[in-house]
């Protein structure tokens, strides 16, 4: 069979949930069963459609005699497409099987139809947004995948914070909509000047060459409409609303690939549809990357709710993507295909890899929350004794995102670094002093997400129980959740030993796009060596450095353990006190303090102590009580500005509704006066 | 890669295990020297890890896994970057394996795992110190590359082995970027290995440990293991900064005469080296946390202006 009957295949195959959750509604299990056992078959179609798509670089389109009149839905399936299939496929694989045990997990009165539909539909979407090949019904599935995704955010619907925040979601996601939905507009006009529906077509965009000034246009519009979909800063707010109110399986898929479509719908239009552009769109890309990756980190690092954690963590690693594709854009406006591909596969592959250790940590947190009812961390700690195998997933998704070798976080972010590094070959005095700044930025980045992973791992799984209930509740998770994250641990790590295999199966998407290609000297020593650039210039071998450590540590403990010396378990050293309780342990929030303390410019930060009652004596008090609130500024300097004016709009304009028919009459006598004098 | 380049990296390890508590010895016998304290020769560090190793572990009764796993993980991965970093001779079949970047990196999985033991036990020392750790460290990370970009933008290579190349046996130019980039580099090395303006190797005191509180209650072997690693990590930093920005010296290949003459160089560079980082210590107070943003901050616009320079005047 061919990818694109593959990929087709599993489409159907997604969608079918839909027709089969409802007709066995009668038995919970059953529906459960078979629906994720479809969509995780479906999931497994995707990631081979893809695979082999990349592989021989197929160019596969088709006609659906569906849709508009005169503009029926154009599928295609090339290797961009495919790529992405692959990204998308490989975790709904993994998340579907995670989720036979998390929704058996929901409590009987909760309606699970719903949720497997909307599930499947959701995933429907994403598949759809990549095979999509004309303007129409692109928007179709994109629009499919957020009202889907809408109303997996709700499920939970009885809270009031859920509502709010699935709203707010729902509202970002369209401004989004109607800027990509205008910057088609854009491209089909230039393409075909509104003559038919055919400038509609993406074949149609793709052949059409633009003048500066509406490409800019276009670029703008379209980036403007993705960010907000990516969650890139300053329209990231929606982020940490709306994961952690969603059941975890959605925000693994939500943080892990929906997000992801934007970087697709980026990619697409940049290098496929406007191909030729001015250095500084890359410029804009870079610093937003930038900003989004620092302060996403930072922001991260302030919050105690583990899912919330997760969520700003996205919004660093959504920056950390579009830094390789700005440089990727510098570098194609400045002539260097070969850098530019180079800078495109880091983003590539970091979209990839955080496509896998996000969904990873996602459903680790969700474990943690099936387990213990509770997303604050400073409720939770010693969970490592009570959850052996989700500490060991959670740690494995940790150190990938920590970026430490030699797992995949660390790769895509050495090439990105390679890539920064390289840029002293742009001819441009100002470019070359400010790029480097950008990798320090980087680095500052990867330093503050291994402390807040650090953070997020020490006080949810080290240390002693803090939460008020008994752990003895706390039991691990099923097999069906292990497996999943299972999964995802090992391609985490699969990916960070073999990236030169990946490399060269990717290459072929900067050969379409940028017009270069850097497997050949990638690969030139060799799966084990990674060289992206030349020998001498960088290498890397995550294999040997897995290798290295692994042996040291095996001859170590040999060494050490010949003679057998005895190993006495104790109490922990009290410094004589005797009354140490696990309330006295280091918290989340003390835990980021200094960090807080330093950056704090860049936080509102509320926080209040009072010593209540002294009875005493003033220097006595009874208790004292803390509070604090840390918040990020957007909030107060963006989204709360255009709210009110909105509301204050509304309010000026509701003054014509006067509840009297007189008043309305007028209104339509004018109003016909007008269209009589303008338009007769 | 023949087996005698092997032999080579064999070697090199070595003499990284066994020499590293000599150099750890030296520094703190210069500095009783230099502060009038009677000393006990720099053979005291060998004396003091097989006291260790031939104790008994004690162990906290909820301490898990990563606890025990911690001190070989660091022990590990401090040998593998000691195989990396060209010491004596720059023909190291290992030398690949990681170019610098890597290998700051390699550096941050050591403080990920301490860090993660300190937090493991539950008590406030640990939790303390984990977080004091990872805060400066994300501090230094930044400056520690950019000081690595800038000297690496001469070689035009992040490759350790090409830019000990290209330094050492390339023609002879007066860079100024590198004078900004080697202070940079040595106030991260303050840093990183825990010296006194930031951290003070030698004391329990509550308010200023940082290393050692997350260390606290290690015994036995396995701090035996973590002290052995951090001895060579001191040793470790001092030969990557000789490597990076005075590498005259270091064999081009792998001929035994050049690598007696490497050895014998190194010797004499990591005795001035450690007689500098006494004067270092001894001259300067301890600063308080808060200070260190100011400290770290100055060596990443030292690293940043010694990039600058690289563009405008070479």
């Amino acid at each position: 069979m061919a990818p694109f009957d593959i990929a087709i295949v599993s489409v159907f195959l997604m969608a079918s949930p839909v027709i089969l959750a409802p007709c066995c509604a009668k038995s919970r299990g059953l529906t459960i069963y078979l629906s994720f056992a479809v969509t995780a078959a479906a999931s497994l179609a995707a990631v081979a459609a893809g695979i082999l798509a990349v592989h021989y670089g197929t160019n596969t389109s088709a006609i659906v005699q569906m849709g508009l009149p005169d503009l029926p839905f154009h599928l295609r399936l090339d290797p961009l497409a495919g790529f992405f299939l692959c990204v998308i496929g490989l975790l709904s694989l993994f998340v579907s099987i995670y989720s036979i045990g998390y929704v058996k997990g929901f409590s009987p009165s909760r309606p699970i139809v719903r949720f497997v539909v909307f599930y499947a539909l959701f995933i429907v979407g994403m598949l759809l947004v990549v095979l999509a090949d004309d303007a129409f019904f692109f928007l179709v599935a994109w629009e499919l995948m957020a009202a889907s995704s809408y109303f997996l955010v709700m499920y939970e619907d009885e809270k009031a914070e859920n509502r709010r925040s699935a709203y707010l979601y729902l509202v970002i996601a369209h401004v989004g909509a109607i800027a990509i939905l205008l910057s088609f507009g854009v491209m089909a006009g230039l393409a075909n000047g509104f003559e038919s529906f055919q400038g509609y077509t993406f074949d149609s965009m793709r052949a059409t060459t633009y003048p500066v000034g509406w490409a800019t246009a276009a670029f703008l519009l379209s980036f403007f409409g993705f960010a907000a979909k990516a969650g890139v800063i300053p329209l990231h707010v929606w982020l940490p609303e709306a994961h952690p109110v969603a059941p975890s399986n959605i925000s693994a898929l939500m943080s892990g690939v929906m997000l992801k479509t934007s970087i697709y719908g980026i990619v697409r239009i940049t290098f496929d549809f406007l191909k030729f552009f001015p250095w500084w769109w890359g410029g804009i890309v870079l610093v937003l990357g930038l900003i989004s990756a620092v302060l996403g980190v930072l922001y991260a690092l302030m919050q105690h709710d583990l899912k919330r954690l997760l969520a700003y963590h996205s919004v660093e690693n959504i920056g950390i993507i579009l830094i390789g594709l700005g440089l990727s854009m510098i570098f194609t406006s400045f002539q260097f295909p070969v850098l530019a591909a180079l800078a495109l596969i880091a983003a590539l592959y970091h979209t990839l890899n955080h496509a896998m250790f996000k969904g990873l940590l996602f459903m680790g947190a969700g474990a943690v929350l099936h387990a213990t009812h509770e997303r604050n961390m400073e409720e939770m700690g010693g969970l490592i004794h009570r959850m052996p195998w989700t500490s060991v997933f959670f740690l494995v998704g940790c150190v990938s995102i920590a970026a430490l070798p030699p797992f995949n976080g660390f790769v895509s972010e050495w090439l990105t670094f390679q890539a920064f590094l390289l840029s002293p070959a742009l001819q441009r005095p100002i470019l070359n002093l400010l790029i480097p700044l950008g990798a320090a930025l980087l680095a500052l980045t990867g330093a503050l997400a291994a402390a807040c992973f650090v953070k997020a791992f020490g006080v949810t799984f080290l240390g002693h129980w803090r939460g008020h209930q008994s752990i003895q509740r706390v039991h691990e998770v099923g097999w069906h959740m292990r497996t999943g994250m299972m999964l995802a641990a090992v391609t985490c790590f699969a990916l960070g030993i073999f990236p030169t295999i990946v490399i060269n199966w990717m290459d072929v998407l900067p050969e379409r796009l940028v017009g270069g290609r850097i497997a050949a000297s990638a690969g030139a020593y060799g799966w084990m060596w990674l060289t992206p650039y030349a020998r001498e210039r960088a290498s890397y071998s995550g294999f040997n450095v897995f290798i290295g450590i692994m042996l040291v540590v095996f001859v170590v403990w040999l060494l050490l353990h010949a003679r057998k010396k005895a190993v006495h378990r104790v109490p922990i050293w009290d410094c004589g006190f005797e009354k140490i309780n696990a309330r006295m342990q280091y918290t989340a929030t003390s835990f980021s303090m200094p960090i807080r303390r330093i950056f704090g410019f860049f936080f509102h930060i509320r926080e209040e102590s009072q010593a209540v009652e002294p009875i005493r004596h003033p220097a006595y008090p009874e208790k004292l009580q803390y509070r604090l609130r840390v918040r990020d500024r957007f909030w107060n300097w963006l989204y709360k500005p255009i709210g009110e004016g909105a509301f204050f709009i509304a309010r000026k304009i509701g003054n014509l509704q006067q509840g009297r028919i007189q008043v309305y009459l007028i209104y339509s006598l004018v109003t016909i006066i007008v269209l009589l004098v303008f338009l007769g | 890669m023949t087996a005698y380049s092997y032999t080579i990296e064999a070697v090199q390890i070595l003499l990284l295990l066994f020499a590293a508590p000599a150099f750890a010895g030296w520094v703190r016998t210069v500095k009783c020297r230099m502060q009038g304290r009677t000393y006990a020769g720099i053979f005291q560090p060998y004396r003091d890890l097989a006291k260790l190793f031939s104790k008994d572990v004690i162990l906290a009764e909820n301490a898990s896994w990563i606890f025990r796993v911690t001190p070989y993980i660091v022990f590990g991965v401090t040998v593998m970057i000691g195989g990396i970093i060209p010491l004596i001779s720059i023909d190291l079949p290992f030398a690949a394996t990681a170019d610098v970047i890597a290998l700051v990196m390699l550096f941050a999985i050591i403080r990920f795992f301490t860090a993660l033991a300190g937090m493991d036990i539950g008590t406030a020392f640990g939790g303390m110190g984990s977080s004091r750790e990872m805060t400066i460290s994300s501090l230094a990370e930044p400056a520690m590359l950019m000081a690595v970009f800038t000297a690496s933008l001469a070689a035009n290579s992040t490759s350790l082995t090409q830019m000990v190349h290209v330094m050492a046996h390339g023609e002879f130019t007066l860079r100024p970027s590198l004078a900004f980039a080697l202070l940079a580099f040595i106030m991260v090395h303050l840093t990183e290995t825990g010296r006194v303006p930031v951290d003070n190797p030698s004391t329990h005191l509550e308010l200023t440990m940082i290393h050692e509180a997350m260390i606290l209650e290690y015994s036995g072997r396995h701090l035996a293991l973590i002290e052995w690693a951090s001895m060579m990590k001191l040793f470790i930093f001092s030969s990557l900064g000789i490597a990076v920005f005075c590498p005259w010296g270091i064999a081009a290949s792998g001929d035994l005469v050049g690598m007696l003459i490497g050895a014998g160089v190194l010797a004499a560079k990591l005795a001035v080296l450690g007689i500098i980082l006494v004067l270092i210590e001894t001259g300067l107070a301890k600063m308080r946390l808060f200070r260190l943003t100011e400290f770290l901050g100055s060596a990443f616009l030292l690293a940043t202006l010694g990039m600058l320079s690289f563009f405008i005047l070479e």
